[in-house]
């Protein structure tokens, strides 16, 4: 079996490379199709797209930082019931964390399918990105000066403004996935190494006669070690401040005060899987007399109603789910950083139940189970 | 002024709770009236927003209340409901929601004495607590 095998790179030209990889790796197996972020036919832009043709695959696009939606959402779609095929993902490990989840949740399933993973530099938020697109030529032209800027060791990033929840990533590396990709490190004159880290992963890269892989490169440890650090200072900061910020309903309504229940970073999220959300039922549809019994209580009541409600149940029902990917906030019409909101409520809630969403298959979601002997400190009057 | 009466919603479970206050009621014990009981037929129905609706809508205090382990009619309702209490013991107190006003007890059908207690110390503890969302200016 094979562990790992190079990626040949001509020219620095890292996205020809991993175009025909993926190329190599749906000719070679019996893959039907593969979702990739594709660049669209009619526009400058990117968006996952299930690939059927490996001759379409030159228009795929797995580096580009445009992350328009989660593609976990997507993947479950295509995963829930038996496909008639077998099928491949290249994902984000953020995409791949939301899809473990949704598994757990019985809303797909990774039998027959091989998820590729890429090391994850971060992405940029979809103005940004429509912004950074139209800079350039064609997609291709924006992604190599990315690829430049990101994995050339400079460290001067400052067009690339990533969205807060990439800065405060602590997950970039795709642990979740059947085969990684690897970049942090990498000497694009010695190839790219993609590594196999399930069974299903040694299966599809024996198949795919490409010679083995050199040794990591040794700065990989080092780069990958320090964007920890980097992200873990950013991310605690964060948290402080978005802590401060919200210590208080009043304080939490000041931070959300924007919103208009459009309720886009609900559709945006990608563990939030109900089919019918409760407060699109009838429920929400209160009764006039209601909204005037409201506006009596306190002299005034807010319209649309029910804004913090809203997110105060989303934070009970999926922070122990969230991944931390901030398509919450990279959705919200109106700018409310959700994403700050969700991971400080997450990082407590996922922390109580000792549990980290998306890393470990076998782990049970917190909401799913119960031990008879178990938070005794909860119960009772003291 | 008058002094604070605290607003406090119970929800108690059909098979163990309530029929522990209907016990309390034919033994004549009497308990605070601040306390609004809900019937479910378990506290593993009561969802989070339940918990959150009512701090929203005024509540100065939340009770969850159902039977004790081992005991409960769907097996295991109990069980879940302490999760979901402790999930929201993590959310709650972000945004200044003392945790001393979300109280899970688990009170069996012929504890009719202990729920009138137990009512009786929720009352006072929640009066201490004082009104658990003072700045509030309009309902949100």
């Amino acid at each position: 079996m094979t562990q790992a095998i190079r990626i040949d790179i001509d020219n620095q030209d890292w996205i020809s490379g991993l175009r025909s990889f993926l190329a190599t790796v749906m000719e070679k197996t019996e893959i039907e199709a593969m979702l990739v972020p594709t660049r669209l036919a009619v526009k400058n832009r990117i968006m996952p797209t299930l690939v059927s043709d490996p001759g379409r695959l030159n228009e795929a696009d797995p580096l580009s930082p445009a992350f328009p939606i989660n593609g976990a959402q997507q993947l479950a779609r295509l995963t829930r019931l038996p496909a008639g095929g077998k099928l491949a993902a290249v994902l984000r490990p953020c995409e791949i964390r939301a899809f473990n989840e949704l598994v757990k949740l019985n809303q797909g399933k990774r039998d027959d399918m091989v998820i590729i993973g890429l090391d994850c530099p971060g992405a940029l938020s979809n103005s940004d990105f429509r912004a950074f697109a139209d800079q350039h030529e064609t997609p291709d032209a924006a992604t190599r000066t990315f690829c430049t800027a990101v994995f050339s060791g400079e460290t001067d990033h400052e067009a690339l403004a990533f969205t807060s929840a990439c800065q405060a990533c602590n997950h970039p590396i795709p642990d979740g996935a059947d085969i990684a990709v690897e970049l942090f490190g990498s000497d694009p004159t010695n190839g790219l190494t993609a590594r196999a880290l399930t069974k299903t992963g040694e299966g599809v890269l024996t198949h795919l006669d490409l010679p083995p892989a050199e040794a990591a490169p040794a700065k990989r440890k080092t780069i990958i070690a320090a964007k920890l650090e980097q992200r873990k200072q950013y991310r605690e900061q964060m948290f402080t401040a978005v802590a401060e910020a919200t210590d208080s309903i009043q304080g939490l309504s000041t931070y959300l005060a924007d919103c208009v229940n459009c309720y886009n970073c609900r559709a945006a999220c990608p563990v939030c899987y109900c089919t019918t959300c409760v407060f699109t039922t009838d429920t929400f549809r209160h009764e006039p007399f209601q909204y005037l019994q409201w506006a009596r209580r306190k002299g005034g009541v807010k319209m649309p109603t029910d804004t913090l409600f809203f997110h105060l149940t989303r934070m009970a029902h999926i922070s122990t789910a969230c991944v931390g990917c901030g398509q919450c906030t990279n959705a919200c019409p109106n700018d409310i950083p959700l994403s700050d909101l969700f991971t400080l409520v997450a990082r407590h809630t996922q922390g109580a139940f000792d549990y980290d969403a998306g890393l470990d298959l076998s782990q049970r979601p917190p909401m799913c189970g119960f031990k008879e002997d178990e938070y005794g400190e909860v119960v009772g009057m003291e | 002024m008058d002094p604070f009466e605290p607003a406090i919603i119970a929800f108690v479970c059909n098979w163990c709770t309530y029929t522990a206050a209907d016990l309390a009621g034919t033994s004549r014990l009497s308990y605070p009236q601040n306390v609004r009981l809900i019937r479910v037929m378990c506290t593993g129905m009561v969802d989070p927003q339940y918990v959150i609706k009512a701090f929203l809508e005024g509540a100065d205090g939340v009770l969850i209340s159902g039977c004790h382990p081992g005991d409960c009619h769907y097996i295991n309702g109990n069980f879940k409901a302490r999760r979901r209490v402790k999930l929201l013991k993590e959310i709650l107190p972000r945004f200044g929601i003392d945790n001393r006003r979300l109280r899970l007890t688990w009170i069996g059908a012929s504890d009719g004495i202990q729920f009138a207690g137990i009512m009786g110390d929720l009352v006072a503890q929640t009066r201490e607590l004082g009104p658990a969302l003072p700045d509030l200016q309009m309902v949100i």
